[in-house]
């Protein structure tokens, strides 16, 4: 039987999950378990787009410099006496704006998306600190922050609404990328896109498409962020690209496109944010938590592997018995 | 990672007597290098008619001690993107090492030379871990240089603890070494020089360094030529790493300061000046000579915008929008030279 890498960041996931159960005090309390998934609520929310978009063979580095430019007009739109319903439509088209240009360049200039998105990782995060500056802007009242923070929880439950989002988005873009017309076309783009091409799928639509809706949901993790920290600042998020693609790719989806599930990139989110929080509670340092992180990742590439060969020599091994 | 698959360049079909005409026009325009010269050459002259001082002998000298880590980060990137992989970590290779260099020597002087020896072993050690992780566990490099970024960059952080090495710690051998010159000319952008020069010799001449650029542009057909790709490929990422871990050693000779998050996401800008000049990310092509001139293009905009008096947040949005523009134009320009030299060939 072969092992899918999905189904092992699961039950791993439950594994860490079990473990903290069974040691650490306070690990299972409602209150903890709410304040550790909404930690990574924009981590996870970013983890969506960035699923399809790497299935399809493409990246965005981009995401956490939409957040912080996001975060920056949400929070100087609101210190010039902007209403919130207007500030988030705003802040939500600027996400638009940005995923069209991302898309554009690749699209119609024909640019790699890696050389792309670093040029507007650059790009997104300057205009933040042109609208902000060093500034931070920090009196949201309650009647907004508390649809962020991790003490307001979705009555009878103890998710958040980030959280719950969440889960909504993340049900949706399973249905999208595993049971619908334009998920099977990420997956053919992201495997031979002139042969997608060939087969009649709209290639240049479908990844502006991605782009667009990746900006957009990083524009919307950039208010949920200045939301839940009650701070708007340019640099927010900052390093967050990273943390996305580590994520989705421990979750085993392919970086070279073609092959992956939503279900192992949640996993994947998950499973980083669960570790993050059970190494805190038994107060393990940041520095270890990076490198745990790490490890993890190329564990998540190198594992695959070793059991492939492992199982290949075995049964080379096996043949040449009985022969 | 998708590639995009050019049109084949038929002008090499094209008749003996159509090429010769033209053959100096074409490698002009085919030259990439040329292109970012051009682009580096007219923000230099803006500037310095801007700004007279932008070009005294001070000015130079800031711009090429500016632009000598990068160039160097940029060369060792290079040799592993031509491969058809790409090194995240080099950003907290380079924190790593010259964090170490610092600990070295805080107190005590073992000579500059023995610096730079300790942090090209301490950015090959960790090239080694990296490339035989990429080359025999045939893992995805993007993946795995990911990880090696957080294991190096939290190897760094929990050996520092938040200390830092101040100048004054540092003997005055190795800070020599960052201020000194000879004949005018900076010892950094010297080595740096030294390093360019003699990979692209390498890559050009060297049996070695032209497998580098098969394995790039098609691992399979290297394969079949019986090219050893795993040692080739081990090899460029202990020469990145060595190079991260050099360019460490000099950081700490330039700035006497060092923090552990230093270079902290350098990568980006890293693989960003590879891009611009004009080495592309899906292998194969392009030479150290046009990264290092991405490179020098990519802070000299900084030192620029700085002399200039643009305001500081301004910086970054204009550098990303100059990238942008900069391999933009590249391309539009590539794609029209194409079709037109195959139209050509094709009369």
């Amino acid at each position: 039987m072969k092992l899918r890498w999905d189904t092992a960041v699961g039950v791993l996931l439950v594994a860490v999950f079990l473990t903290g159960l069974g040691t650490t005090d306070g690990f299972a309390g409602r209150d903890n378990l709410a304040f550790a998934f909404n930690d990574i609520a924009e981590v996870a929310l970013m983890a969506l787009p960035m699923t399809l978009l790497v299935v399809a063979g493409q990246v965005d580095l981009s995401v956490a410099s939409m957040l912080g430019l996001s975060s920056a007009l949400t929070g100087q739109l609101w210190d010039a006496g902007w209403a919130f319903e207007t500030i988030v439509p705003i802040v939500l088209l600027v996400g638009v704006v940005g995923g069209l240009l991302n898309g554009w360049l690749v699209t119609r200039v024909g640019l790699p998306s890696l050389a792309v998105t670093i040029g507007t990782l650059a790009l997104y995060r300057g205009l933040a600190s042109v609208v902000l500056g060093s500034n931070a802007i920090t009196d949201f009242p309650e009647t907004y922050a508390k649809w962020a923070v991790d003490t307001t929880t979705v009555p009878g439950t103890f998710l958040t609404y980030p959280v719950a989002l969440f889960i909504v988005l993340a049900a949706i873009a399973a249905v999208v990328l595993h049971a619908t017309g334009v998920g099977r076309s990420l997956f053919a783009i992201g495997a031979q896109e002139d042969a997608a091409y060939f087969a009649g799928i709209r290639v240049k639509r479908v990844k502006l498409l991605l782009f667009v809706v990746s900006g957009l949901i990083s524009a919307f993790a950039g208010v949920v962020f200045t939301l839940r920290y009650g701070s708007a600042r340019a640099d927010n998020g900052q390093g967050f690209e990273m943390l996305v693609i580590a994520s989705v790719l421990l979750g085993g989806v392919d970086f070279d496109g073609g092959k992956g599930t939503l279900f192992g990139a949640v996993a994947g989110v998950l499973l980083i944010g669960v570790l993050k929080n059970l190494l805190t509670l038994n107060d393990v340092a940041n520095e270890v938590q990076v490198i745990v992180t790490g490890l993890l990742l190329v564990a998540s590439v190198l594992t695959p592997r070793l059991i492939t060969t492992v199982s290949a020599w075995r049964h080379r091994r096996a043949a040449a018995s009985t022969s | 990672m998708s590639v995009t698959i050019e049109k084949p360049d038929k002008s090499a079909a094209a008749p003996e007597t159509a090429r010769s005409a033209r053959s100096l026009v074409d490698a002009v325009f085919r030259a990439r290098e040329i292109s970012i010269a051009g682009a580096l050459v007219l923000l230099v002259l803006f500037t310095w008619i801007a700004e007279p001082r932008f070009l005294d002998d001070q000015g130079i000298k800031d711009l090429l001690l500016n632009a000598a880590i990068l160039v160097l980060l940029a060369v060792g990137q290079s040799v592993v993107v031509i491969t058809r992989n790409i090194d995240l970590s080099v950003g907290s290779v380079v924190g790593l090492s010259a964090f170490a260099c610092g600990k070295f020597v805080s107190g005590t002087d073992h000579g500059a030379l023995t610096v730079l020896a300790l942090g090209l072993l301490v950015g090959a050690g960790c090239g080694i871990v990296s490339g035989a992780l990429v080359s025999f566990g045939r893992v995805p490099a993007l993946v795995v240089t990911l990880g090696m970024l957080y294991i190096i960059q939290g190897v760094d952080y929990w050996w520092a603890q938040g200390e830092q090495i101040n100048a004054a710690d540092v003997p005055q051998s190795v800070l020599d070494l960052g201020s000194g010159s000879v004949l005018g000319i900076p010892y950094l952008p010297l080595i740096a020089f030294v390093v360019l020069a003699g990979t692209a010799y390498v890559l050009r001449t060297y049996r070695g360094g032209r497998e580098l650029y098969a394995i790039g542009s098609s691992p399979e057909a290297a394969r079949l030529a019986g090219v050893p790709i795993r040692r080739r490929v081990l090899a460029a990422y202990v020469f990145s790493g060595a190079v991260s871990g050099f360019a460490g050693a000099l950081w700490l000779a330039r700035f006497g300061t060092v923090v552990a998050d230093n270079a902290h996401g350098w990568e980006l800008t890293v693989v960003s000046a590879v891009v611009v000049g004009g080495v592309a990310i899906v292998g194969g092509t392009g030479t150290v000579w046009g990264a290092a001139l991405g490179a020098l293009l990519l802070t000299t905009i900084g030192s620029a915008l700085a002399v200039l008096k643009v305001d500081s947040f301004w910086q970054d949005a204009i550098a990303g929008a100059l990238l942008l523009a900069a391999i933009s134009v590249d391309r539009i320009v590539r794609v029209r030279m194409t079709r037109a030299l195959t139209k050509r060939s094709a009369r």
